[in-house]
């Protein structure tokens, strides 16, 4: 016990010790979960919008300034022609366009129909689908009011003939999160991220570092058991991983007002195990690598994976289903899930259990590997 | 020159003598791309959604078999207002959609029946998507049963999809991917270089050598060029044969602008490595402050012009939105220099940069 206390004390001292590392470890990850929390969202604002308006008439333009006084469009300098406008597009000046054809309030008013050609710059397929239905909207709202304005003026051509069509609707009801602010979402998944990538990076490049120095050798013709040696290495940033987590959530609370509703006992439990996941990873890159280089490019390799495959900034069930499989491997995707259930919807220890589960197996087996293939051997 | 020479063979024996090192470095990017090129999408697909019918009726029913028919959603049936919360608790499923009593008796009598969509909405953006693609599901419906009776004065609306007419996720991820495991894999290769020989204790035979700065810098950068260009070879066909990427403009063009935006980031790593002390130390610099930044501000999964103001500021620091932005152009687009010259110019501006800043840091003395 004693000697597990001295390699602690030795580890602290070693972190403690690299000014230039301190920052890295205690404010840049905050600053980035500051910064970048805001950056996640997938509304669909600001869209660089402009129009072809052939017609020219008072129509066209009341037409027009729905658009301008929608929050969604930035309405920018008209075209004088479709050729023009698609140059702009190319360009990537205006994302969308809409084309008034000549003869667009003759064509509604005489022959009773008309037509809108609309250009969406579809790179980015979901927004461009999110766009396709807000110019619609907008689009079928003047509609609306133009049939009740026409009518009018024309009762005798309407008539009674024309029965009112069926209509549905529909009532979003957006639970845990009714103002659908992304960030409630954001913050506790980008959290997670930034607490796992510290821990994995510090803890995979750790023991390396003394092979590569050489100073793992001197530790090797020590007494200190294999065991001793290993806790007295991840207990560190085990401590390290929970005080980051706590002053993420602190900031987290303070600054974006996110809801606690769960019990943090919980939270706090499931995150001692799953810290204890990421550094056994990070024990197990150390053993099978030689150079900090190669432990840093493994690292990076698994780290990206888990980022991008944990369903925080794409949804796992669109992935294909061997995709799909693949996340079950993937500690983050766990995590990311438990803390949006706890925190957001107050889930309790039953409602968590497969997860819990899981992850003390996850714990269990990749630590067992790692204390296995430690050798105390060069 | 002849130093010049001698030094810049030294790097590349320290390269091609770590064969592990080597195998890592091809290896990952082919796994990530070809992982990523499937399985990154933000379409919606699959979604478990469940039906709470009060009303039970034929509209009802066809309702349902439409939504179970699409495929963004698999259906299952919950009989009460109370298996909802916990079904949410659980992450069971991700919405419920709601019929009201008598929904179809209400439709064709009063012409109007209410449907409520509940939405899980710790996750807004699928919540918003699933709210939305509902919707289209009803009003396609209506427009099935309404077709005898025409309304006049109709506007219709005839939109194209540019550049992108199926609304195909991998058109989007592609290039995103691309972007970021150049820019990471080749800042990281670099960001170690110089700080490895300090750690090691071997800078200091660098520093009383007659070497220039300049030099070592250079000398540094030049064998990690080759091996990115490889790496963005291999990227680049895997994109076009396996993801079907199209290549609308210019090869050659492709292949300058991606050596350029390679540059950027090896210079980048330079810049990492002459500031810090220790491996360690750049790493950290190069994974954690460039991971999260690349992913989230280069546009690549979010839209840049939705971000509030700040932050679109913040991306244009970015090197990886400027190299986004011109793969899509070249590849999507077919555009060339002449729209695209901007985005070139930035990114050898910020080369310089980065180049400049580490030839002054580098510092000629040991502490």
């Amino acid at each position: 016990m004693k000697t597990i206390g001295f390699i602690i004390q030795k580890e602290f001292k070693q972190i403690f010790r690299n000014k230039g590392m301190l920052p890295l470890i205690f404010i840049m990850p905050f600053i980035q979960l500051i910064i970048l929390s805001n950056a996640a969202t997938f509304e669909v604002k600001n869209i660089k919008f402009s129009y072809v308006d052939n017609d020219k008439t008072a129509f066209s333009r009341a037409l027009i300034d729905k658009f301008v006084a929608s929050e969604y469009f930035n309405v920018g300098h008209p075209f004088s022609s479709n050729n023009e406008a698609m140059a702009a597009m190319q360009k990537g000046n205006v994302d969308a366009i809409i084309e008034i054809p000549t003869h667009f309030e003759r064509d509604l008013t005489k022959l009773k129909k008309t037509s809108l050609s609309v250009l969406i710059n579809a790179i980015d397929g979901a927004a461009a689908g999110v766009e396709n239905v807000y110019i619609n909207q907008i689009v079928m709202g003047f509609n609306k009011n133009a049939i009740a304005e026409l009518s009018q003026i024309n009762p005798a051509q309407s008539g009674p003939a024309i029965s009112k069509p069926a209509s549905i609707t529909s009532i979003p009801a957006f639970w845990y999160n009714e103002t659908l602010n992304y960030k409630t979402f954001m913050v506790p998944g980008i959290l997670v991220l930034l607490v796992t990538m510290v821990t994995l990076f510090l803890s995979g490049m750790n023991i390396v570092r003394e092979k590569e120095i050489g100073t793992l050798e001197q530790i090797n013709v020590t007494p200190i058991k294999k065991h001793q040696f290993i806790v007295g290495k991840l207990l560190p940033f085990w401590v390290l991983g929970l005080v980051l987590l706590t002053i993420g959530l602190i900031i987290s609370k303070l600054l974006f007002d996110i809801p606690i509703l769960g019990s943090l006992t919980l939270m706090y439990f499931y995150t001692t195990i799953y810290i204890f996941v990421v550094l056994g990873l990070g024990l197990f890159i150390s053993n099978f690598t030689e150079t900090q280089q190669q432990a840093m490019f493994i690292a990076w390799f698994f780290m990206v994976i888990f980022i991008l495959m944990s369903g925080l900034f794409t949804p796992i069930e669109s992935m294909p289903v061997w995709a799909q499989n693949l996340t079950e491997f993937n500690p983050i995707k766990y995590y990311v899930e438990v803390m949006r259930m706890v925190m957001l919807k107050g889930a309790g220890l039953s409602d968590i259990y497969p997860q819990l589960a899981k992850i003390s197996i996850y714990a269990f087996v990749i630590n067992g590997l790692a204390v296995w293939s430690y050798k105390k051997v060069s | 020159m002849k130093r010049f020479i001698g030094f810049v063979r030294k790097e590349f024996y320290h390269i091609f003598r770590d064969k592990r090192s080597l195998f890592i470095l091809f290896g990952m990017p082919i796994v990530q791309i070809l992982l990523f090129g499937f399985a990154i999408t933000n379409e919606i697909n699959n979604v478990d959604i469940a039906i709470l019918d009060h009303s039970k009726d034929v509209v009802t029913k066809e309702i349902t078999n439409k939504i179970a028919a699409s495929d963004y959603f698999t259906v299952q049936l919950i009989d009460s207002e109370s298996a909802i919360e916990s079904a949410f608790q659980k992450g069971k499923i991700k919405a419920v959609v709601n019929f009201e009593k008598d929904f179809g008796e209400n439709l064709i009598r009063q012409n109007n029946a209410t449907v409520q969509v509940i939405t899980d909405a710790t996750e807004p953006n699928t919540a918003n998507t699933i709210s939305g693609y509902t919707n289209a599901i009803f009003q396609k419906y209506l427009l099935e049963i309404n077709q005898n009776k025409t309304t006049p004065y109709l506007i219709s609306i005839e939109n194209r999809m540019v550049y992108n007419q199926e609304l195909k996720g991998v058109f989007m991820f592609v290039p995103g991917v691309m972007t970021i495991i150049l820019m990471l894999v080749s800042a990281m290769m670099t960001s170690i270089s110089i700080a490895r020989e300090k750690e090691l204790g071997t800078m200091e035979i660098l520093l009383v050598s007659p070497l220039k700065p300049l030099q070592v810098i250079v000398g540094k950068v030049v064998p990690y060029i080759f091996l990115s260009m490889s790496n963005a070879t291999i990227i680049i066909v895997l994109s076009i044969f396996i993801f079907k990427m199209p290549l609308q403009g210019s090869l050659f063009l492709l292949g300058f602008e991606s050596v350029l935006f390679i540059l950027t980031a090896l210079a980048l790593g330079i810049l990492i490595s002459t500031i810090s002390d220790t491996q360690q130390t750049a790493m950290m610099i190069s994974m954690m402050g460039l991971m999260l930044p690349t992913i989230l501000l280069s546009g690549f999964i979010f839209p840049i012009n939705s971000m509030p103001l700040p932050l679109q500021i913040i991306s244009h620091a970015i090197p990886a939105k400027w190299f986004v932005i011109i793969l899509k152009g070249v590849m999507l687009k077919g555009v060339g220099l002449l729209i695209l010259w901007k985005e070139t110019l930035i990114l050898l501006g910020m080369t310089l940069f980065f180049i400049t800043v580490s030839v002054r840091k580098y510092k000629i003395r040991l502490e």
